[in-house]
Formats: C-alpha cells, structure tokens, sequence
C-alpha cells in the first residue's frame, strides 16, 4: 500500500472518517516501520503492538458506525514520563525500570477518550533532564537525519528525543511530549517537526512524572501545526486532580490555523542576539520576519532585558524543584531496590544504583541550593529573578502579539561532539528557557536546512492562554518557508 | 571553583545519595563550575522584588471533605521492590 506514509494525521484522520483507509490498516503499517526502524532510532523503550491492535479495531467498529472520538483510530507514541495503566513507565530511569502504573495520566487519558491508539512508550532523557536524549538507562534515541556530508549519527534533542524522532522518521502520526526548559522546542527543531509548549496550566499534570513541577508542561508534538492543534485539543482541559490546572476553555485550536497574521504585531527581542551564534541562524530568523512581514504582520523590536540570567534562575529552581520531586525514589514503595542493613543505607544504596550521572548531578545542585545557608543566597533570589523575567514578556506583550526568536542556537549534533563542560551543554536551551520561566506559551516550527543539510527551527512565544495566535503565526512561517524535506531514515522510504 | 570532597560528601548525605570516592571529586568539579555561573545572579537588583510563586493563573480552590479515592490497597502496593502481606517492608530501624 503506498503513500500511508505520506499521511500527516489531519489526513489520515479524514482518510479514516471518509472509510478509505482502516484503523488496524494503518496501524498494523506503523507497527511495521517501529520493526523496520527502530533498530536504528531506539525511539521507543516499550512498544505496544498488541494492545495497538486491539484499539485499532475498537476504533473500526465505531468508525463503521460513523463515531468515534476526534483521535479515532491515530497511531500515536508517548513520551515514557506519562503514567498508563498497566504499561511499564520508566522515565528512562534505572530506578523505574519495572514501574507499572496502576493508573492513567490525564493526558493520556483524554487522548485515549478521543479515541487515539498507542504504539508504545517513547524515549527520553532519564527524568527529562538533557537536551540530546543521551541521558537515557536505555540507550540514546537517534536523529532519523544526518548530515549530508557524513554517516555520524546525530542527537535528536531532548529531552522528548524518542517522540521527536519517532514522529520525523513517519514511526506515529503525533506524539506527547512535555517541556520543562525547551524539551519540546528543541527537538522539534532538530528533527524538523512542529510542536507546542503550552501555557503553564493548560494540560494537566496528574500522572507525568515529576521534574520541575512550577515549568513542566505537556504539549503536543506532529509533523505539522494542524497535526498539533487537533492533538493539543484533545490533551488540553481544567482537571481538579492538579492544582495548577486552570479552568478555562479549550478552544477550537485547529480554526485558528486560518486566521492569518495581518496586522499582527510581531516583537524581535533584541537580547536574543547571542554572541557567538552561527550566521545561518541569525540568516534563518531575518527570513522569519520577512515571511510574516510579507504575509501582513508588523515586525517591532523589542527587549527583554533579564534574557541572560534566564538559564542561571531555571538552573537553580529546576533543579530545586528537581531534589525536593525525586526524594520520593527511596527503594521502599516503588522502583529499583539495593538492600543494605540500614534504612537510610538502603536510601543511599537504591539511589547511587538507579539515577544516572546528570541525574544524581542535578538532584544534588538542588539540595545545596536549597540547603541550610544558601536557600537565600540561591533559590529565593532566583525566584526573584525570575519575577523580573516574567515581568519583562508581560510588558512585551502590552505591544506586541507574539514573539519571534530561533528556537536552538544550532542544528542538531553528533552524539560524540557533546560538550563535556555542563554549563556549555545547557546553553542548548538559551532560547527555549525565558517562557518556561515566565508560564507562557511557545512553539517550534520547521523553517529550513542547515548548510549541512540539517533542519532549523524558529520559536514563537505568545500570551498567556493565546496558543491561536502563535498557532496562527506559526501556520503563516509553515505556509512560507514550505518544509517538505525528509529525513534520511523514514518509513516512506523504501530501502 | 571545585567544591570540596567534605561538602559534596555532605550534600550526597543530605540527599541520600551515596557516592564513590573517585565520584566525590568529578562532581565536586562539575558542581563548582555551575554553582559559578549561576552566581552571576548577584549582580541583579532584586530590591523589593517580590519572588515569583506559579505563574497566578491558577484559582486556589477548595473542595468538600470527602473521600474521592482509595480502597485500592493491592494497586498501591503493586510495585513495591519488598512487602509482606499488606504491608512495605523496610530494614529495622528500632533496636
């Protein structure tokens, strides 16, 4: 059957509704390419074939019938940070590694409810702490790209590296992610795929796995705009079960990809200039403005003024946040167990074992941040910090709609020209950070190659709860810069 | 600048985490040259500035006291690495 692999998930939705295709169909051609592929991405630690299956057919009978969800019968992944009942949930953890959850996230929830099939549990970095998904206990997802000069394999970002590279090698049709500091954006951007952070509060909490509870937020991640609107709509609601839910609306976010972006005001922040980034970018993001300049919008420069202390104030209060989450890892209740004779040995034992190196090194920045002395000294004057952050897009936004900046300061790079220096490796998320930091929603869309043949990303940030706009903006750059590109490793590609 | 083996020892005690001797000195490095950078943040005046908690979008809400969950004893218990009956075991801490 050729073209399935052409399907984006708006079409292979119609595709379903209209009966040409069925559900078990296209999923039994999912789970082909994951068999055919996935040896080669390990974008996946648990797949689901079986359980997909018998989805694929549920989904049929009420196709057949004319019903079913908005999902019906789509073939998705999920980021293995989402708890679902009865699938081994890992977090790419050592110390989770035979987790079954008893319950189901709500995200995960509302897409099942809607009628959504799933292929599996996808990749990431070990508790979502990295940004080229090398931090995994199951080994490295892989970039479906490489550059055109060269066999080596490439990072995918991270920390959603799994869904980011499942979904550009055409593995699932959508998948979920979540974004604590760019987890999204950023491999979007590395994989040339679209995907959403929304605003804090806008999809629940309940059931994601813990890092950095005051910035981790689900989103939706496709091959395109629409493909993440008809997915964010299905993820996103008020749930009583999170208390930083907020109970407001969901609206019809795939309408908004029609609205266009004349007279819409777009802000340059001038700080997002950085010194030392590559020409091709700064070339990419003066492409950007012309694309909205000429689809009607307005470009005006504005400024963020505390842009560069956004990566030390997220370093101190993800990391804070990350010690005080993880403390719940102690071998008793759940997870990995190293028996000693002591309780508090057995503490130390179970831990040493199942976090890995970046883990351990976060969670123990975090206790000293916020240890006795030093709570002031750090964590409170991030926390101030980080007011200012906020206020600083707040006033952007009194005069300007939307923000556009480059979503990574580089295209995707070699697993082996990983910087050894920490502080160098977070710079990956210099411009993904500031709107985690401040709530706001934000979103990555594909806007060209690299010279070496590599895809670039462009950010737009928006106001609180204005995901239509900066899908509207986005939609406008998708229209213009035409990214039809593939990776060298797809499912449509016949070998 | 590295911090030393003494407090990396202490903040691994604190965390219960526990670290081989050959581990204490990497880390020392790596924590040292973060908690370096972040240190830049002095230089912001943060004079009656008031410290960001959640993003006030949320409502704080109250519910009725009442029972919503629970009677489900085996689920809670069903990844536990050691229990006895309905019961999380644990190494003895009373002599």
């Amino acid at each position: 059957m050729s073209g399935i692999h052409d399907f984006t998930l708006a079409s292979a939705r119609d595709a379903l509704k209209s009966r040409k295709i069925s559900a078990v169909e296209l999923t039994n051609a999912h789970i082909d390419a994951i068999e055919r592929l996935d040896g080669q991405l390990n974008s996946f630690i648990t797949r689901t074939p079986d359980q997909a299956r018998e989805g694929a057919k549920v989904a049929d009978e009420a196709l057949a019938k004319g019903e079913g969800g908005r999902l019906c019968g789509i073939p998705l992944g999920i980021k293995d940070l989402f708890c679902t009942n009865g699938v081994r949930t890992t977090a790419a953890s050592k110390i989770l590694g035979n987790f079954v959850p008893p319950y189901e996230s709500t995200v995960t929830a509302n897409l099942l409810k809607d009628g959504a099939v799933f292929l599996g549990k996808l990749n990431l970095d070990e508790f979502a702490m990295g940004s080229a998904n090398l931090n995994s206990a199951f080994g490295p997802a892989v970039n479906p790209w490489k550059r055109k000069d060269s066999d080596a394999k490439l990072v995918p970002g991270g920390s959603s590296g799994g869904s980011a590279a499942a979904v550009a090698a055409g593995l699932v049709l959508g998948a979920t992610g979540t974004d604590t500091g760019g987890s999204i954006r950023q491999p979007a951007a590395f994989t040339g795929i679209a995907g959403i952070k929304p605003t804090y509060g806008r999809c629940s909490r309940f059931g994601t796995i813990a890092f950095a509870s005051s910035l981790d937020q689900a989103g939706p991640m496709a091959r395109n705009l629409q493909d993440c609107a008809i997915l964010l709509e299905s993820m996103a609601g008020f749930d009583p079960r999170d208390s930083t839910s907020v109970d407001t609306p969901v609206p019809n976010y795939e309408a908004s990809l029609k609205r266009g972006v004349k007279g819409l005001r777009v802000g340059i922040p001038k700080e997002y200039h950085v010194e030392g980034m590559p020409a091709e970018i700064e070339a990419l993001w003066q492409q950007g403005m012309n694309w909205l300049r000429d689809a009607g919008a307005e470009i005006v420069e504005v400024s963020l003024p505390h842009t560069k202390y956004g990566l030390p104030t997220y370093y101190i209060a993800a990391l804070a946040e990350a010690s005080s989450n993880l403390a719940r890892y102690d071998g008793l209740r759940f997870g990995e167990r190293v028996s000693a004779p002591s309780l508090d040995g057995l503490y130390e034992a179970s831990r040493a074992a199942g976090f890995g190196e970046e883990v351990k090194r976060r969670i123990l920045i975090g206790t000293h941040v916020l240890s006795s002395g030093y709570y002031d000294a750090y964590y409170l004057r991030a926390q101030k910090v980080r007011t200012l952050i906020q206020q600083d897009f707040l006033k952007a936004f009194e005069n300007v709609d939307v923000l556009l900046t480059p979503t990574a300061p580089s295209g995707a790079f070699a697993q082996d020209e990983k910087p050894t220096d920490p502080v160098q490796m977070y710079l990956n998320d210099v411009f993904t950070v500031p709107a985690s930091m401040a709530g706001v929603p934000a979103l990555s869309v594909p806007a060209g190659l690299d010279a070496r043949g590599v895809p670039l990303g462009l950010q737009l940030i928006g106001k609180f709860f204005d995901e239509e706009t900066l899908i509207a903006a986005g939609h406008a750059i998708e229209q213009a810069a035409a990214f039809h590109h593939r990776p060298t490793i797809h499912a449509g590609v016949s070998a | 600048m590295s911090l030393d083996a003494k407090t990396v020892t202490r903040i691994a005690r604190l965390a219960r985490i526990g670290l081989k001797p050959e581990e204490v000195e990497t880390l020392g490095q790596d924590m040292g040259s973060i908690i370096d950078w972040v240190e830049q943040l002095k230089e912001v005046d943060v004079t009656g500035i008031d410290p960001m908690i959640g993003t006030g979008l949320a409502k704080p809400r109250l519910r009725e006291d009442a029972v919503t969950d629970g009677d489900c004893r085996d689920k809670v218990l069903s990844n536990a690495p050691e229990r006895e009956g309905p019961f999380f075991t644990v190494p003895k801490v009373v002599e």
